[in-house]
Parts: C-alpha cells; sequence; structure tokens
C-alpha cells in the first residue's frame, strides 16, 4: 500500500515548520473524530450520512499524497450513495494506513 | 481585500487561513466552523471576500448563498468537482478551488477575485464559462509529465487499457482510463457522449442522428447520453 506523506504539506508551507506542525496537529486531532463518525454511521447503515464522512476524509486523504487511496475513496463515496458498501475493507484499511502514519508522528 | 473562511473542517480553514496569509492582498478577519455563524457576523459586518465550501452539514454553501442579499466575492472551495456547473449560476462567485488546494491555483483565484465585479445574474453563466480557467491536465508518457491546455482538448477515445486524447495540436496516446480523465475534465466542457468516447462540447460541428461530428472525427453518441448532450446544446 502507498504511503502516507507531507509533499502537499511542504509544497504550500514555504518551509514555516510551525505552521507544517500546527497543520498535523489538527490532522491528528480531526482524523480520529472523522473516522469514528463514518465507523459509526456505517455500522448502523446510514449510508448517505457515511458517504459524506468519507467525503471529508478524502481530503486529508489527498493532503497526505495519497493519489491512489483519494480514487479508492472517491469510488467508495459514489457506492455509499447507491447504498453499496463494496469498497468497505479497502476504504478501512486506507483509514487504518493513515492512522498508523500518524502515530508515528511526533 | 478583507475575507472570511467558512468550513467546517479545520484542516481546510487552516490550510487556506495559511494560503492567504502568504498573499499580502488577503486578510482573514474570522474564520466559521460552520455558515449560520457566518450569516450573523456578515448582517454587523462588511468584507469583501469568501472562502467558502460546499459541502456542510445541515446549510451547505449554496443555502448559504441564498440568504445573501447583496453577497460578495465568493471563491467556493470543494473536494467535489460535480458542483461547478450549479457554481457558475451564482453572479457573485469568481472561482471554484477543489481541495487539496495548491499555492499556483489560489493565486490565481485572488487575481480573479481582484478585477472581478459581481455582474448581474442574468449574464454571469455566459461570463463564468468565458472566463473561467480550466487550467492544465498533466499526463504520463514516458516517464515525463506533459502538459496539456484542458481547453484544447477537443476528443478522448477509449483505447482497451490506452485512452487518446486529441488536441488542436496534438495527439497523445496515455495509459489510463476514461473514467479516470472524465473525473479531471470540467462538466462545463466535456461530456461522455459513448462509453467509449468524450467530446469537448464547445467543439461540435454538426449533430446527425446518433452521431456528432468533432473537428473532423464522427464520434457515436449512444442512445442513452443523447438527452444530455442535447440539453447542452443552445437550440434555436
Amino acid at each position: 500500500m502507498e504511503k502516507p506523506n507531507l509533499t502537499y504539506i511542504e509544497s504550500m508551507s514555504g518551509g514555516d515548520k510551525a505552521f507544517e506542525e500546527k497543520l498535523l496537529s489538527i490532522i491528528k486531532t480531526e482524523f480520529p473524530q472523522e473516522k469514528e463518525t463514518y465507523y459509526n454511521n456505517l455500522a448502523d447503515k446510514k449510508f448517505k450520512e457515511t458517504a459524506e464522512n468519507v467525503h471529508k476524509l478524502k481530503h486529508k486523504i489527498s493532503i497526505l499524497g495519497l493519489e491512489k487511496s483519494y480514487e479508492v475513496a472517491v469510488a467508495f463515496e459514489n457506492n455509499l450513495l447507491q447504498g453499496n458498501t463494496d469498497l468497505n475493507e479497502e476504504f478501512n484499511s486506507i483509514l487504518t494506513n493513515i492512522t498508523n502514519y500518524l502515530d508515528q508522528q511526533p | 481585500m478583507n475575507c472570511i473562511i467558512i468550513d467546517d473542517e479545520a484542516t481546510a480553514r487552516a490550510i487556506i487561513s495559511q494560503l492567504c496569509s502568504n498573499t499580502p492582498s488577503i486578510h482573514v478577519l474570522e474564520e466559521f466552523p460552520n455558515a449560520i455563524q457566518a450569516i450573523k457576523y456578515l448582517n454587523q459586518n462588511e468584507i469583501d471576500l469568501i472562502f467558502l465550501d460546499i459541502h456542510m452539514p445541515d446549510f451547505t454553501g449554496f443555502d448559504f448563498i441564498d440568504t445573501l442579499k447583496n453577497p460578495p466575492k465568493i471563491i467556493l472551495t470543494t473536494s467535489d468537482v460535480n458542483f461547478a456547473i450549479q457554481a457558475f449560476e451564482y453572479a457573485c462567485i469568481v472561482d471554484y478551488l477543489v481541495k487539496p488546494i495548491h499555492l499556483e491555483r489560489f493565486q490565481k483565484a485572488i487575481k480573479k477575485a481582484e478585477t472581478f465585479t459581481v455582474a448581474s445574474t442574468e449574464n454571469a453563466v455566459s461570463e463564468k464559462l468565458e472566463g473561467a480557467s480550466f487550467g492544465d491536465l498533466y499526463v504520463n508518457i514516458d516517464r515525463r509529465l506533459i502538459k496539456i491546455d484542458i481547453p484544447s482538448i477537443y476528443l478522448v477515445e477509449a483505447k482497451g487499457d490506452y485512452i487518446h486524447v486529441k488536441t488542436e495540436d496534438k495527439n497523445y496516446t496515455v495509459h489510463s482510463t476514461l473514467k479516470k480523465i472524465e473525473e479531471k475534465l470540467p462538466d462545463e466542457l466535456f461530456l461522455k457522449v459513448h462509453r467509449s468516447f468524450i467530446i469537448n462540447t464547445t467543439k461540435i460541428v454538426d449533430i446527425e442522428d446518433n452521431s456528432v461530428l468533432i473537428k473532423k472525427d464522427v464520434i457515436p453518441v449512444s442512445r442513452s447520453n443523447r438527452p444530455e448532450l442535447m440539453k447542452r446544446l443552445n437550440l434555436l
């Protein structure tokens, strides 16, 4: 699986390390909350709400440079809007991948 | 320009705020996690520009614009490319930024905002389409990323694992799928008319029964896609 990276964050920080740290810290706070809401809605089979959660998570996937995962997220969001959860496991592994990456960040 | 940022995602607000802080002509006065709070603020304060997320729970970006009597300039920020056409219906919308927002694209939007005046709704759609910046598409050919000016593309054809991208000047064969390129092309210009073809509707020469002439290429139009194609035409 592709690895998350800071290429986008560094490209827009203009070398501002304080901003990079601040943004990562925001992501580290916001991501687990969004992830939890997503899992709850998925468990409750609230597919429209789950699709909205995937939509939000999609932004963080792209910020962390996960291009292929982003495509999976786009497809999964569309699937969910039609009540289809086929890409569920693939998407969950993306979330785990990001969780592991964020856990390693200082 | 004094601006505010409305986005329910803290990460997005932080990114836009950072981009603004590197742009001397922009001053961020406030940030809001939802549109309701912003409406209260706008009732008491005058601002020039709003960075507005479309996808927000309960009250979307478009709902928010609909509540404003004299909206200021608005730059939409979204992860969803599918709202572009709806966005062009609003005279106050300067530009449409797709997340993640890149510095270069952001600066382009700010330049547009600096010279933009909120036009009357009547002419808004045609004016926006004329002035819209559809940007470039980079395709990977023999390990080189080649830039293609999006509006110059007039036809994309699927051929097995490859797509042929035809432009005014040159043709390209790229290892990709029609679905992937369809997601990258703006809906205002491009339409999938057949499972193997996407056309630039501004380049149509004529339409006959179930085919369309684009430049010198006759392209089949499938029955299911024909109604959407006809909807796009300015029929007399």
